[in-house]
C-alpha cells in the first residue's frame, strides 16, 4: 500500500483504536505531530477518530461503527465507506464526510461544522441539531431534524415521515418527496436569500449538478414554542 | 441491547464453514449481549418421516436413558450429546408427533426445536464460551441465526435465552423490549399456545406460532407484529429455507444487512459482518422500518427465489459503499 509522504498510516486490523485516538488527541498540542492520517481496516469499530480537537486531516478506508468523529473540533474526517449510528454526533466545528451511507442519528446535536453524507442517511438524521450544517446527497429516513434548534439540513433526495417534528429555528431544505411533516413543521417560501444559502452549502459540500432552485424549504410554524393555557386540556 | 446475527449461505464454501462464521459473528456482538448466547442452525434436512429434536434438561439428566425411551417410543436414527444438559436426537417420526410425544412422555425435558432441518442450542454463557462449549466451528449448514442477550425483561436462564422456537423449523431472535407482553401472554395461553417463561421475546415467538397456526403466511404474521406488538424490536425469523427480518416502525434497534455472491447476512452492527469473507466488497444497507425482508429457496411463501424480497429499489441501489 502506498501512502503519500507525510501521511501517517494506521492499520486497525489488529486493534489499537484507543492508541490511535490518543495519538490523534495529542496531535493538537504537538507541533511535529502528523497533520494527515490514513486509517485502514476499521472493521466497523465504534468511536473511530472521536473527540479530535486539531486541524488534522483523517481519511478512513472502510466502514466504521458508532459515533465516528463524534464531538469533532477543527478536524476533517472522511469515511470511504458507511458510518454507523451517530456519525459526527455533537460536532463543534470542522468537516466530516461520509462517502457511503450513514445510519441513524447522523449529526445528532451537532453545534457547528459541516457533515456531508454522499449516500443515504437513515432515521433521525440531524436530530436536535444545534447549529451545524448537514448535507445529504441521497435520502433520509423518518424523523429527520426532530427538535432541531439551529443550523441547516439539506436533503437532495427524499425525506421519510415526520420531518422536522417539533422543530425550533433550524432550516430544512429537501429536493425530493417528503413522506410527511412532523408536528409544527411547515413548508415556507424559498426566497433569494435561501437560494444563496443553499448554493453555498452545496458548494461547501462538494455536491455538483444539483440545482438549488429544485428544493423546498421547511421550518417551524412556531406554535409549540411555549405552553399556552388554552392547550392545558391537550396534556391531560 | 442484545445482538442479532443471521447468515445465509449461497455457496458450498460458506456452508462448510457456517458454524465458524457464525461463531465469529456472535463474538463480535459480545458487548451487546454478554448474559447468554444461542444459535439456530439449519442443516442436513431429513426426509419425510424423520425429524430432529433439540432437547434441554433443567437438571441432571441421563441421556442414555432418554435415548432408550425415545427409541422405544419413536425410533432413534441418531443421537448426539452436545453439552451436559443439551442433546440432539434424530427420530423416526414427523416433527409434530415427536414433539408432542416428548412433551407427554418426557415432561422433564424441554423441546428447544423440532423440525427436519433446525437445531437450536442456547445457554447462559458469554458468546465466546458458548461457541467453544458447543463447538460451533465444526457445524456445517445452509443458514443460521444467532443471538447474544443482555437481559432486561426476565431472568438469565437457558430457557430465557434466544432463539425461541415458533413452530416446526421456525425460530425467532429479538433485539428490543415489548411493553404489552403480559396481556399478550394471557391471550396466547387462552389460545392454547405454550409459553414457558416470563420473557417478552418468547411472547413474540408465541404470537408468530399462533398467527401461523391460524393460517397466516410468515409475511402476514410478521406484518401482524407491527399492529399487535407494542414496543421495540428488530426480529430475525429462521425458516426451513431462509430467514426474514423485521424492524418496528420507530426502529430504535439497529440492523444492517449485507450481500455478496457467496452469502447474505444481517446483524445488529456492521462489525459482526466485517468478519465474513469478502465483507469489504459486500453490498451493505440498513433495512427500512416496518418492512419485511426475507430470503428463501422455496417452500413457504418465499416463492422460488434465492434472493432478497421486500427490498425497495432506490435505496439499496444507492447504498453501495464507496
Amino acid at each position: 500500500m502506498t501512502v503519500a509522504e507525510g501521511v501517517e498510516l494506521v492499520d486497525l486490523a489488529a486493534g489499537g483504536l484507543r492508541e490511535l485516538n490518543a495519538r490523534l488527541h495529542a496531535a493538537a498540542g504537538e507541533g511535529g505531530a502528523p497533520r494527515a492520517w490514513r486509517i485502514v481496516n476499521p472493521g466497523g469499530r465504534h468511536n473511530v477518530a472521536v473527540g479530535l480537537d486539531a486541524a488534522v486531516d483523517v481519511e478512513v478506508e472502510g466502514h466504521v461503527g458508532y459515533y465516528c468523529a463524534g464531538m469533532n473540533q477543527r478536524a476533517t474526517v472522511r469515511v470511504r465507506g458507511n458510518a454507523g449510528v451517530g456519525v459526527a454526533e455533537n460536532m463543534m466545528s470542522g468537516t466530516v464526510v461520509v462517502h457511503g451511507d450513514a445510519s441513524q442519528s447522523a449529526g445528532a446535536t451537532a453545534r457547528g461544522g459541516l457533515l456531508v453524507v454522499h449516500g443515504n442517511a437513515s432515521a433521525r438524521c440531524a436530530i436536535s441539531l444545534k447549529g451545524a450544517d448537514v448535507v445529504v446527497r441521497g435520502s433520509i429516513g423518518h424523523m429527520g431534524a426532530f427538535m432541531a434548534q439551529r443550523g441547516r439540513l439539506v436533503v437532495c433526495g427524499d425525506a421519510g415521515d415526520s420531518l422536522g417534528d417539533s422543530l425550533y429555528e433550524a432550516r430544512v431544505y429537501v429536493r425530493g418527496e417528503v413522506a410527511g411533516l412532523g408536528a409544527d413543521c411547515v413548508e415556507k417560501e424559498l426566497r433569494e436569500e435561501h437560494l444563496a444559502e443553499l448554493r453555498a452549502l452545496l458548494l461547501d459540500a462538494g455536491i455538483e449538478g444539483v440545482d438549488a432552485a429544485g428544493f423546498r424549504r421547511y421550518g417551524s410554524a412556531r406554535t409549540l414554542y411555549s405552553f399556552k393555557v388554552d392547550d392545558a386540556g391537550s396534556y391531560a | 441491547m442484545c445482538g442479532i446475527v443471521g447468515l445465509y449461505s449461497k455457496s458450498p464454501a460458506v456452508g462448510e464453514q457456517l458454524g465458524a462464521h457464525l461463531a465469529r459473528m456472535l463474538v463480535q456482538m459480545s458487548g451487546r449481549g454478554p448474559d447468554s448466547a444461542g444459535v439456530a442452525i439449519y442443516r442436513d434436512p431429513l426426509p419425510a418421516g424423520e425429524s430432529k429434536l433439540s432437547l434441554h434438561a433443567n437438571g441432571p439428566v441421563d441421556w442414555t436413558a432418554v435415548e432408550a425411551r425415545l427409541a422405544a417410543g419413536l425410533g432413534v436414527a441418531a443421537a448426539e450429546v452436545l453439552a451436559e444438559r443439551h442433546a440432539r436426537f434424530t427420530v423416526s417420526a414427523e416433527a409434530e408427533e415427536a414433539e408432542r410425544w416428548v412433551e407427554r412422555e418426557l415432561p422433564e425435558l424441554h423441546v428447544m426445536s423440532a423440525g427436519r432441518a433446525i437445531e437450536i442450542y442456547k445457554e447462559a454463557l458469554a458468546p465466546e464460551a458458548f461457541a467453544e462449549r458447543f463447538a460451533l466451528d465444526r457445524l456445517r449448514g445452509s443458514h443460521a441465526l444467532g443471538h447474544t442477550r443482555m437481559a432486561t425483561e426476565s431472568r438469565v436462564t437457558t430457557e430465557g435465552s434466544h432463539p425461541f422456537s415458533t413452530g416446526l423449523d421456525l425460530c425467532l431472535v429479538h433485539n428490543g423490549s415489548l411493553s404489552n407482553h403480559n396481556r399478550l401472554r394471557r391471550m396466547l395461553r387462552r389460545e392454547g399456545i405454550s409459553i414457558r417463561t416470563e420473557n417478552d421475546s418468547e411472547v413474540a415467538a408465541g404470537y408468530l406460532t399462533w398467527r401461523l397456526r391460524e393460517g397466516a403466511s410468515l409475511e402476514q404474521a410478521l406484518e401482524g407484529c407491527l399492529v399487535d406488538l407494542d414496543g421495540f424490536f428488530t426480529f430475525a425469523v429462521g425458516t426451513a429455507d431462509g430467514f426474514a427480518v423485521l424492524r418496528d416502525p420507530i426502529a430504535c434497534k439497529p440492523a444492517v444487512m449485507a450481500e455478496t455472491d457467496e452469502w447474505v447476512a444481517m446483524a445488529s452492527e456492521y462489525r459482526a459482518l466485517a468478519v465474513l469473507p469478502g465483507a469489504e466488497r459486500a453490498r451493505v444497507w440498513e433495512p427500512e422500518p416496518a418492512r419485511v425482508y426475507s430470503w428463501g429457496r422455496g417452500s413457504h411463501d418465499a416463492g422460488d427465489r434465492e434472493s432478497l424480497s421486500g427490498c425497495g429499489a432506490a435505496r439499496p441501489a444507492e447504498a453501495t459503499p464507496a
